[in-house]
């Protein structure tokens, strides 16, 4: 590890200390999860690359940017638009949350039951182990889920930067119309943040790039559905989590080039596994960096994961914003547009995301769907009981999965997934 | 040609069973020992001088068995599935009450697994909550369901806790309450929690209880009353997931 990083994380004021262990437990799961994996595309070796800069190079780039001028946005949730941000000259980051840090500090803050999401933001905060939320010049939180919102309350303290959205929870056009006014309000906070103004091109331009951004990932995942699948399951999570990191167009490039891998992958019959293996679809929380548990006692369990229901993957990647607006008007209704398509399981009622599911399970030839709830995520667990009921009502079978970041439960996962795959396999 | 024999063997955290079957899938041999410590070198001397062409392995201690014998294992899931349907070919529902962790299964009517949910983050509606429960009662495990059938009324325990579970039960002997109303209220509670996760999963047919529990008379009664369906306990109910295992060791080529 150079130097020139060291100096520069003490500079963003991380605890080099703490901020060590993190990339000690991060590297090590790194390669007993993804290097050990068989059968890799060749494409994933920008990926390796990615993960070991994530807390250097690209952090460097964008404390270059930042130096150049440019600000930096961190969000917690797919409902902030990232197509603002970049019209008005800011890079948004999705700020991780995807392992325990911190636990004995954050538990004096917030109740135990708290979702191990929220406990992590709190945690990556309190041990100063996280160079991009060290690095945003604006922290955007929303008002979705009890837990987040209160917890924003107590996070508020803790930084100078928060900024908080507010979200709808119907779907109606009351809903509509406090999702647009608050895109517009977070616009005007993100140009004020810059000095920039949004103009009809540079807001045409942003939307492209992440346009671009999400066909490259739409193409990877529709290359899933075939059988032996092309890529793991693993592999295509780091994918979606990555997209939140990313330089976006260095990202759309390197998706579209293991897009042509595996495409030769599907014509030669060559996959990450063996044709036939179960393949199972994962529906619920997201799973963010470097939450690999899941996936990872799946795939050593005899099955492969051909789809993500989730906010780090289809939930939160699907849907393009029209491209066809000619003013920042058109373009902002097109951007809420998009956005309050989210199926997120905060909104009531939620039919919406009970029909993707059952579409991603068909169209991605699934076997059987794992839900996976974090503990104590009311929404996402209360959702998962009729999920189950309404996919074994079309004899597709459900296991539903409650668990943390913990790997306590590790055994005892391993025996349920095992069990759900001899299940499929009948 | 000497006969062919498969065995099966169930590590579980509590008690390892090891059951023998031969080509025609009939049980030859069956033997019990308690895991201990150390669970591998108790699964050695248990195999030691038994006889068999291929032995799969069951049970929490399945992967360690796997790696030392280099042995293919099945999940306590399927292996009691397959062993209640040896025992009773007609099953559709399956409860296994273990030492540590219970669990329901429903079985189509080929028997292959439909569905099933376990309990393993806490003891209570486990063997353990009943054995600490008969410990601080003052009663033998194995008399404790016999003894417990005789009582007249009911005490309700309202903890589900262990923990707070035997607290209770020591402050209700304190305060004079009899010792069997007592004990019927401990399998009253495992009872509940059993019969909640049994019409959750499998509400239909006949119930197979296997595990070492399934020997207990008083929870069998009270959980045949509750649901009003049959609680069918074999004679080998502790053997059941070994049994599943050795019958998918004899099919496996
Ligand atoms: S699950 Fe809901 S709250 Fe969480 S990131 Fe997704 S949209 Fe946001
Ligand atoms: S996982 Fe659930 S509880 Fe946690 S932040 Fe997301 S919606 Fe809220």
């Amino acid at each position: 590890m150079s130097d020139a990083y060291r100096s520069m994380w003490a500079e963003m004021g991380l605890n080099l200390e703490a901020h060590d262990v993190l990339l000690g437990v991060l590297g090590n799961s790194y390669k007993e999860i993804y290097l050990a994996q068989k059968e890799r595309p060749e494409g994933m070796g920008y990926f390796d690359f990615v993960m070991s800069e994530v807390h250097g190079l690209r952090i460097k780039e964008l404390l270059d940017e930042k130096a150049a001028g440019r600000k930096i946005v961190g969000a917690y949730c797919v409902f902030v638009p990232e197509e603002i941000a970049l019209a008005a000259n800011a890079t948004l980051v999705g700020l991780c949350s995807g392992a325990d840090f911190a636990v004995e500090e954050v538990e004096k803050l917030l109740p135990r039951n708290t979702c191990a999401l929220i406990k992590s933001a709190f945690g990556f905060k309190l041990g100063k182990v996280c160079p991009y939320l060290e690095s945003a010049d604006m922290i955007v939180g929303e008002n979705t889920c009890d837990g987040k919102k209160k917890a924003y309350e107590t996070l508020g303290h803790l930084v100078k930067n928060l900024y908080v959205m507010d979200l709808p929870q119907v779907k109606s056009e009351n809903g509509r119309a406090v999702l647009q006014a608050e895109y517009f309000r977070f616009k005007a906070a993100v140009e004020a943040l810059t000095g920039v103004t949004i103009t009809a091109e540079s807001l045409k331009t942003a939307i492209q790039t992440v346009n671009a951004k999400r066909k490259a990932i739409h193409r990877l995942l529709a290359l899933r559905k075939a059988d032996p699948a092309p890529i793991s399951g693993l592999d295509a999570l780091l994918a979606n989590q990555v997209f939140f990191y990313d330089n976006p167009a260095r990202f759309t490039a390197s998706v579209n080039k293991i897009c042509d891998e595996l495409e030769k992958r599907i014509a030669e019959k060559k996959g990450a596994f063996p044709a036939k293996t179960p393949r199972i679809l994962i529906s619920g929380c997201p799973q963010a960096v470097p939450n690999w548990k899941l996936p990872f006692i799946v795939e050593s369990s005899g099955a492969v994961i051909v789809g993500e229901e989730s906010c780090v993957g289809e939930r939160g990647t699907r849907n393009l914003t029209s491209e066809s607006g000619q003013t920042v008007e058109e373009m902002m209704a097109a951007i809420v547009e998009r956005y309050f398509q989210v199926d997120c399981a905060i909104f009531t009622p939620n039919a919406e995301r009970l029909a993707h599911i059952e579409e991603m399970a068909a169209d991605y030839k699934a076997d059987g769907v794992i839900h996976y709830g974090l503990q104590f995520c009311q929404p996402y667990l209360m959702e998962s009981i009729p999920v189950e009921k309404a996919l074994e009502e079309k004899n597709i079978p459900c296991l539903r999965i409650e668990t943390d970041y913990s790997m306590e439960d590790a055994g005892q996962l391993k025996t349920r997934i095992e069990a759900f795959v001899e299940q499929i396999k009948g | 040609m000497g006969m062919r024999r498969f065995a099966g063997i169930d590590i579980g955290s509590r008690t390892i069973e090891l059951v023998v079957v031969d080509g025609a899938g009939q049980v030859v041999q069956s033997l019990k020992a308690d895991t201990g410590f150390d669970p591998l070198a108790e699964a050695r001397r248990l195999l030691d001088g038994v006889a068999y062409d291929r032995i799969m392995a069951t049970g929490y201690g399945r992967n360690l068995f796997e790696i030392a014998f280099e042995a293919p294992t099945v999940t306590e899931i399927k292996a009691h599935a397959l062993g209640a349907r040896a025992f009773f070919p007609q099953a559709l529902s399956v409860l296994d009450i273990g030492g540590q962790d219970s669990k329901v299964i429903a079985l189509f009517d080929t028997g292959k697994v439909k569905k099933f949910e376990m309990n393993d983050r806490c003891a209570a509606g486990t063997g353990k909550f009943l054995e600490i429960m008969a410990r601080t009662l003052g009663y033998d495990i194995a008399a404790f369901g016999d003894d417990t059938l005789l009582a007249e009324q009911e005490t309700t325990i309202s903890s589900m806790c262990t923990v707070f579970a035997e607290s209770e039960v020591t402050s209700l002997i304190a305060k004079g309450q009899s010792r069997r109303s007592i004990a019927l209220g401990v399998h009253a509670s495992v009872m509940r929690r059993v019969a909640a996760m049994i019409q959750r999963v499998a509400p239909e047919g006949d119930i197979v209880f296997t595990g070492g529990v399934a020997n207990n008379g008083c929870l069998r009664a009270l959980l045949s009353q509750k649901l009003g369906r049959g609680v069918l306990c074999p004679a080998q109910a502790q053997f059941a997931g070994a049994l599943g295992a050795a019958l998918l060791a004899r099919e496996t080529v």
